[in-house]
């Protein structure tokens, strides 16, 4: 009987070989998410529009054709004709109801936007995480005190929670007076409940979890358990939400700017105010609330979009 | 350790209750779910001991109150003469380097973010064993030769392997410490059966060259026949037999484990055509409401109106055997014939296997 | 004339940008009525998804083709338009599936899941249909069924959903069964009442039953014909008793040396082969087992190998099979060089 030899003995162990090492170096979990992503054609979208809206809101200011709060037009406007200059050659987007250049302001609003998006969205990221990692982290490990903190904290956070979040950012501004920060930590307390109970969630599932028992068996004291294993397990659902809440949060801080409860400094445009001015004039001059109102959708829509593609990346039931 | 016993482990009247907890705010127990509830066994040093049963009988969570990852309710737990359950926290932590514990599920038990090295490399740190870094990468070498993993696995994550060699990873975490006993809970029960053969006998081989002691506990009772010595079979809590593997297949004595025998098949026609089932009717009674008397008298072939329905049997010596049944001599000389049972409606508690993990443990999300 | 005649059958899933994967590739068996037949292999063979194919039941998706035939009683189940294959589905052909909680619907009492098959395909209604339920219910050894139609799902244990679903699928008298790995989930007590159950219901009704299992013990005492599957083909076909005295691929002879007997002695090594399915991948062409095998040749690689017919209707896709004499006991089946360990 001749066992198997020479050229196709060689072939076979060449491609087990290959199959063995296609590559040198492991792939964790993130390195894999990555790659995902990057396949996913939303990701893609939302990544793009992000991608330019940032540009515009950290470059734009430089280059911005006029001074955004200089009333260059005021003159041009006839609010009793009804009557304010449209878009022109050396107003591309015309010109709002006071004669201030309306492309300028929409740029230099990009930041104003994504400066309240991102501190909002990290004010409850940070908090949120710390009430929800100290729960998660009492609840795991267990005994009468761990019950007791977790309990307390979880209450307080269901307190949060029980009040409309729109109801509750209007007492937080009405409390702290109309400013731009008011508008960020009253967006930021928002979200509080929605991190700090995902993060605890997210950490008890992982404190049961085989793998949390082996370490407890081999010996590894708890807190090194939770530090290394289960708030590193716990942490994607974390991201997506933070990614999420950047969109809710734009649209929030738009929502206080339009009650009248952001921004005081008129010299600073921002769209959500721009969207309340812009109210009054809404049949002469629609694009004043159109503009302002697609860069909300859009800027929200492009987290949104990297968001849920994340969310896919991260799952790991999704995985092959 | 003046004198060196026969017995590496010895657990005396083991109970664990987990309490079913009921209410929002103001949480009430309602009652207990009896998952080990009085458990005597020993296991020699060297030696093979495996638990068997069906899910829901509590051998996972014996499992696990050995080795004190669960609280026992009640009972003792010596380990080389040192009683677990009494031993202060850092004493017990210190002594986890010489029992360990290898999981079902290989791809659970293993973190997914933590490549092979990371895991290989916790163990050692946390009890401070080979040093420095060359030392534990030495160390940590030749376990992986020891579990037949190759080098370039280091490197890699758990999802980049097969079902077979993650659970090899597994073996190797649980090795690399150099324990003396390990308890494998259904080491195999979640591979394909080529790949199943592997692991029993790398296990086998493992036992033979480095002397180690197992607690295998499975519902398989042919893998469990295959690598153990002594055989104890649970049912609902308790152990009703305990026997030499051999004999447990040869002379099985207590109904249940007749029973349990009886319905495993064995891949041969021949057997299978020949053999007489004792079919158990019904379903396993739930472990928060356990029958009164002898746990299995209500599903029970060979149930007798007197004693079995009103008093617990004690596990004692038959020829060899230990068997939990008032009339096995008389079931053995076939003095007793099995008679029909009805069967019984059993609500499920939940969903999953071991009560443990399903009604509302002491301690939700307990690290321990 | 066989029931069920499947020839050739062929699943592929081809996503973008990545290799078409040949789930299942060639499969040809034929089931006759009051048959019990096996389809064995371990995960990632193709059973299951050779059943949902003749079924119709694979999720639609682009990239998926199946090619070749699943004639039953005259009728190819692959041609019909999805509303005939509706009719027949539950009527004529009937299957169980391993989860019995995920199959029943949890919102829903058992006896009116049982009533709608019922309706649908035997056109009972009202008390007719529930005396007809709790009938079924009683067949299959559920006690006290009458109470038992007004329960949800989540109400019985694992074992009685089980017989639920069983009392589904036979509700109309199906003339096929197709049980995929109908006790996996189960213990062995409760799989010892359900594998008697189905014998009991092929026995008296003379339905046909296709037993997809990873268990050789339980094709051990079922099944009539025995399909192995290896890499989404048939590997060897053969009666019982035949299979298992004298296996002829080295992937069944490995098999039945990796599964521990009940009836075996402690301290016997069992022979395991070598390897893991995974390393299926870079053989696309050849016999798939190639990489584990222990008897591989040169021919081995390049051409998937022939089917082979032998005497009394056994047939197996092997160049290099193992021989016939001493084999009955796998254990002393010691493959010619050392096995390799796994993976490299």
């Amino acid at each position: 009987m001749t066992l198997i030899s020479g050229k196709k003995k060689e072939r076979i162990d060449r491609l087990a070989e290959l199959a063995a090492r296609d590559d040198e170096r492991g792939v964790s979990l993130w390195q894999e998410a990555l790659r995902r992503l990057r396949r996913n054609p939303a990701a893609i979208v939302g990544a793009v529009v992000l991608g330019v809206f940032l540009v515009i809101a950290i470059v734009g200011p430089f280059l911005v054709p006029h001074a955004p709060e200089a009333q260059l037009w005021k003159g041009e406007v006839r609010e009793n004709i009804g009557y304010i200059p449209g878009a022109r050659a050396e107003n591309w987007f015309g010109v709002d109801h006071i004669g201030r250049d309306e492309f300028s302001r929409m740029i230099v609003g990009a930041r104003q936007t994504l400066l309240v998006g991102v501190v909002a969205t990290m004010i409850g990221l940070a908090v949120g995480s710390l009430i929800g990692g100290i729960a998660g982290a009492a609840a795991g490990l267990g005994g009468r005190w761990g019950r007791a903190v977790d309990n307390v904290l979880m209450r307080f956070i269901d307190m949060l929670l029980a009040m409309p979040s729109l109801l509750l950012a209007i007492s937080i501004a009405a409390i702290l007076g109309a400013s731009l920060t008011t508008v960020m930590i009253a967006v930021g307390t928002v979200s509080v409940p929605v991190f700090a109970r995902l993060l605890r969630g997210s950490m008890i599932a992982q404190s049961n979890s085989d793998y949390v028992l082996a370490a407890t068996s081999l010996g590894v004291r708890k807190p090194k358990i939770a530090l290394a294993h289960v708030v590193p397990n716990s942490l994607a659902p974390v991201i997506v939400q933070a990614t999420l809440t950047l969109a809710t949060a734009i649209i929030e801080a738009a929502a206080l700017s339009f009650l009248g409860l952001g921004n005081n400094d008129a010299s600073i445009p921002e769209w959500g105010m721009m969207l309340a001015d812009a109210q009054r004039y809404i049949d002469i001059a629609p694009r004043l609330a159109i503009l302002p109102a697609l860069g909300i959708i859009i800027t929200a829509l492009g987290f949104t979009l990297l968001g849920e593609a994340m969310r896919e990346a991260l799952d790991p039931k999704l995985r092959k | 350790m003046s004198e060196q016993s026969e017995f590496l482990v010895e657990v005396r009247d083991l109970k664990v209750h987990f309490p079913i907890k009921r209410g929002v705010l103001f949480e009430r127990t309602v009652g207990h779910v009896k998952a080990v509830d009085g458990v005597d066994l020993s296991i020699p040093r060297g030696k093979t001991y495996g638990l068997v049963g069906e899910s829901g009988c509590g051998k996972s969570t014996l499992g696990r109150a050995l080795l004190q990852l669960t609280p026992p309710t009640a009972g003792e737990v010596s380990f080389d003469g040192v009683e677990l359950t009494k031993l202060a926290p850092g004493k017990l932590r210190a002594m986890r380097k010489r029992m360990q514990m290898i999981f079902q599920d290989p791809m659970s038990s293993l973190d997914p973010r933590q490549n092979v090295e990371s895991i290989l490399t916790e163990g050692l740190q946390a009890h401070g064993i080979g040093g420095d870094r060359d030392g534990r990468r030495k160390i940590i070498a030749e376990t992986l030769d020891k579990v037949g993993l190759p080098r370039w696995a280091l490197s890699r994550y758990p999802h980049e392997f097969s079902g077979g060699q993650r659970q090899r990873i597994g073996i190797a975490r649980a090795l690399v410490l150099g324990p003396e006993l390990i308890v494998a809970d259904e080491p195999v029960s979640a591979l394909d059966v080529s790949i199943q053969a592997q692991v029993v006998n790398l296990l086998d081989e493992l036992q033979d060259n480095l002397g180690l002691t197992y607690l295998v506990i499975a519902h398989d009772l042919a893998v469990v026949r295959h690598i153990s010595d002594t055989v104890g079979v649970m049912y609902l809590g308790g152990l009703v037999e305990e026997a030499p593997s051999d004999r447990l297949y040869t002379e099985p004595l207590h109904p249940y484990t007749r029973a349990l025998m009886s319905a495993v098949p064995v891949p041969d026609p021949d057997v299978e055509d020949r053999r007489e089932r004792i079919l158990l009717a019904g379903d396993l009674p739930s472990p928060a409401n356990p029958p009164s008397g002898c746990r299995f008298h209500t599903r029970c072939p060979w149930a007798q109106p007197t004693r079995c329905a009103d008093e617990r049997p004690v596990l004692r010596e038959i020829g060899g055997s230990r068997v939990a049944c008032h009339f096995a001599e008389q079931i053995a000389s076939g003095e007793l014939r099995p008679h029909k049972v009805s069967a019984e409606i059993v609500r499920p508690e939940g969903e999953g296997d071991e009560p443990g993990v399903v009604s509302a443990p002491s301690e939700p999300g307990s690290f321990v | 004339m066989a029931l069920l005649e499947v020839d050739d059958l062929s699943v592929t899933f081809a996503r973008r940008g990545q290799r078409a994967v040949h789930a299942v590739d060639g499969v040809s068996f034929s089931v006759d009525a009051g048959e019990v037949v096996g389809l064995v292999g371990e995960s990632g063979c193709g059973k299951s998804v050779t059943s949902l194919a003749i079924m119709g039941l694979l999720p639609k998706q682009p990239g998926l083709r199946v090619g070749g035939k699943a004639v039953f009683d005259g009728t190819d189940l692959l041609q019909l338009d999805d509303r005939s294959r509706r009719d027949i589905r539950g009527r004529d052909i009937a299957m169980i599936f391993q989860d019995p909680l995920s199959s029943l619907n949890p919102v829903v009492p058992i006896g009116l899941q049982v009533t709608e098959v019922l309706t649908r395909h035997r056109g009972m209604k009202g008390d007719v249909a529930t005396k007809e339920a709790a009938r079924l219910l009683d067949r299959v050894g559920i006690p006290d069924p009458t109470r038992r139609l007004k329960e949800y799902p989540h109400q019985l244990s694992g074992g009685m959903r089980q017989r639920a679903l069983i009392a589904m699928a036979v509700a109309c008298q199906p003339r096929l069964l197709i049980a995929d790995e109908p006790t996996t989930a189960l213990d062995v007590t409760i799989q010892a009442q359900i594998l008697e159950l189905l014998k009991d219901l092929v026995r008296d009704s003379g339905t046909a039953l296709v037993m997809i299992t990873h268990d050789l013990g339980v094709v051990a005492g079922m099944c009539d014909s025995i399909n192995v599957l290896y890499g989404g083909r048939v590997v060897e076909t053969a009666r019982r008793r035949p299979l298992f005295r004298e296996p002829r691929h080295p992937y069944t002879v490995g098999l039945l040396g990796s599964v521990p007997r009940l009836d075996a002695g402690r301290g016997e090594r069992l022979n395991p082969i070598p390897g893991s399915v995974r390393d299926l991948l870079p053989w696309p062409d050849g016999c798939a087992f190639s990489p584990r095998c222990t008897r591989r040749l040169d021919a081995c690689v390049g051409e998937p190998p022939e089917l082979v017919l032998a005497h009394d209707g056994r047939s197996y896709r092997c160049v290099n099979p193992a021989p016939v004499p001493g084999l009955a006991r796998a254990a002393d089946a010691a493959p010619v060089p050392a096995p390799r360990e796994e993976e490299k």
